[in-house]
């Protein structure tokens, strides 16, 4: 009984968990029970990125994941359905689509998973001393410091180590042009037409007057 | 926990079991014995600022069993599921608030090193999960199949998306002085007296304290924040179709959400462990000196983090019978025209008073009065300023190197 490997059994738990709900996903019928089976699914593999040791990838699940499906349900769902409780028939043709297109994504993801070699066979359980993983390496990454290359002994791999800023700030100015773009379909629509004079319906000043 | 029970030579699959149960117990001890003494203290409170009494037989004098006496109460009562509502979501829903409450509770240090699960990402996490709390809400309110819990549930999902922004900016300031998201680090970084909490940093951070508890208040759906039960309007909101042990699952969420806010902000902001005397180190009550004094020391640090998780609560009641509720707009109005700028504008003086004086009001003060004599420990951290490469070091590196190596250095 000595050999009881807690990590194996919650590995087991929370990858059951998360196939399960996602079975849930395609079974049900109702949208709302729909979405909770998603947030729980996901919820089960944010349990396996914690399992994983890899608590910053974990939390960012919980957050942008899981949290979104929340965000979804709610204003996707609730705030458009006509009828109290909304449920959803497939027909044969979008079930026949969705298994061919999901098999095709099974079939490669086994494919890759099965020709990695250390995954082949069973490894003795080697208790190595792991660093300590910190966020830090991987801000700096984001900022365009890759410090995590520096340690590598050949000079010539050591170059080439731009970091992520560019996608970062191409990701992050995308976010703000949708942010916009929401709020400003999102706000009231006002009466077109010539303004009522003293509020705000000044012209803006002559480029000119600016630079006085 | 699990070292010691291996040391006496305890089979290690039990060892482990153990330790994970009774840290276990002790967390939900704290989530419930704070959900607990918050009922208590909400109705005194609430009770003197009305000019009441409040509850006093209850269990002696000043009614300390009136919580139990509550509880039973409420366990006693019909528990009732609209013919309208979606079942096993309305059954599912409290507990999910429950949960999310509870294992929030896994990330909180409570002393130095006593926390259940050290993260390096602890307030990313604590955020992470408080902000899942809201699920157990919105599936309620729309599960109950009426009206009152919908709108209630629409206004906490809109209420709390809102001042989740805020918030995480608040929370962003003292990760951004202390450089980890470590919350362990955080706190040992404020040792010392109170000029050394972060609300006393700079004018910038004693700003954002009161922002992050602003947010806080709103995000734990408290009044003057608590539109999504308003009972003047909603009857009680999500809570309208709840009734007996559901009920109180949903307040047994909604207690030690509060505790969970306060003790963040003490964390954060006000020291965590570290009180504004620093008994435990004046008294050589370190893990330097003795082990069993380091324990003593860490056992004082815990109850002076309660102290100050407790005085939180005690702030949140008497501005929820202060204050009147806000109206939908005007909480919209406050977070986003209001918290969002604000959070942004000290985040931003933050980030250039670290840049131009580092260390804080105190460390700049101490120089100011003895100039000659600049504390050791304040010249290395001013080398190790964060930020970009000031010119005169940009020029000192002339060597054909990438920039971001002239950066780590």
């Amino acid at each position: 009984m000595d050999a009881v490997n807690w990590h194996t059994i919650f590995f087991w738990l929370f990858a059951m968990l998360a196939c399960g709900f996602a079975v849930g996903v395609v079974v049900t019928n109702n949208i709302v029970r729909m979405a909770c089976c998603l947030v729980a699914s996901l919820g089960a593999v944010a349990g396996l990125f914690f399992l994983a040791g890899t608590e910053f990838v974990g939390a960012v699940q919980l957050m942008v994941y899981v949290g979104g499906t929340m965000v979804l349900l709610v204003f996707g769902v609730m705030l458009t359905a006509r009828g109290p409780f909304v449920s959803m028939q497939t027909g044969g043709g979008q079930w026949i689509l969705a298994t061919i297109i999901g098999g095709a994504l099974l079939a490669v993801l086994l494919q890759a998973a099965f020709s990695v070699p250390q995954w082949m066979a069973p490894k003795p359980l080697v208790p190595q001393a792991a660093p300590a993983p910190t966020a830090a390496t991987l801000g700096l990454a984001l900022m365009g410091v890759r410090v995590d290359k520096l340690e590598r002994p050949d000079p010539v791999l050591r170059k080439g180590m731009s970091g992520y800023l560019l996608a970062f700030e191409i990701i992050s100015v995308h976010l703000v042009v949708v942010l916009v773009g929401a709020a400003y379909l999102a706000r009231a629509k006002r009466a077109l037409g010539p303004r009522p004079i003293g509020l705000g319906g000044r012209s803006a000043p002559p480029l000119g007057a600016a630079q006085k | 926990m699990a070292e010691f029970l291996l040391s006496i030579s305890a089979p290690a699959w039990l060892a482990y079991s153990v330790a994970a149960l009774i840290q276990c117990a002790l967390l939900l001890a704290v989530a419930l014995g704070s959900a607990a003494i918050s009922i208590w203290l909400e109705r005194k409170v609430s009770a003197r600022i009305q000019d009441r009494l409040g509850p006093t037989r209850v269990g002696g004098r000043f009614g300390w069993l009136q919580p139990p006496a509550d509880g039973l109460k409420l366990l006693c009562k019909e528990d009732i599921i609209p013919a309208a509502a979606d079942g096993p979501l309305f059954r599912l829903a409290p507990y999910i608030s429950f949960c999310t409450a509870f294992c929030v509770f896994l990330a909180l240090p409570f002393a130095n090193n006593w926390v259940a699960l050290r993260l390096n990402v602890g307030v990313f996490f604590i955020l992470a999960v408080s902000g899942l709390e809201v699920f157990g809400v919105i599936l309620g309110g729309y599960a109950s199949g009426s009206k009152w819990s919908l709108y209630g549930a629409m206004r906490e999902a809109a209420q709390v998306v809102s001042y989740e922004v805020p918030m995480a900016l608040c929370v962003v300031v003292p990760v951004l002085i202390v450089g980890s998201m470590d919350l362990v680090e955080i706190g040992n970084h404020q040792a010392g007296w109170f000029w050394h909490w972060h609300v006393f940093h700079d004018p910038f951070t004693f700003a954002t304290f009161w922002i992050y508890m602003t947010c806080a208040v709103a995000s734990t759906n408290r009044a003057p924040f608590d539109l999504a039960e308003a009972e003047s309007e909603l009857v009680a909101g999500f809570l309208t179709e709840y009734s007996g042990f559901r009920w109180v699952v949903f307040f047994m969420a909604e207690y030690p959400a509060m505790f969970l806010v306060s003790g963040l902000a003490s964390v954060l902001f006000l020291g965590g462990w570290n009180g504004p005397i620093p008994i435990a180190s004046l008294l050589h009550l370190t893990p330097a000196v003795h082990p069993l004094a380091g324990w003593i020391g860490n056992l004082l640090g815990m109850c002076n983090f309660i102290a100050k998780g407790v005085l939180g609560i005690t702030c949140m009641i008497w501005l929820r019978w202060t204050l009147p509720r806000l109206r939908i707009d005007q909480v919209m109005t406050t977070c986003l025209k209001y918290c969002v700028p604000l959070a942004s504008a000290m985040l931003a003086g933050v980030m250039l008073w670290m840049y131009l004086l580092p260390g804080g009001v105190w460390t700049q003060a101490e120089q100011l009065w003895s100039p000659s004599t600049v504390n050791a420990a304040t010249a290395v951290r001013r080398e190790q300023a964060p930020g970009p490469p000031r010119p005169a070091e940009k020029q000192a590196h002339h060597e054909p190197e990438p920039m971001d190596v002239v950066w780590t250095r």
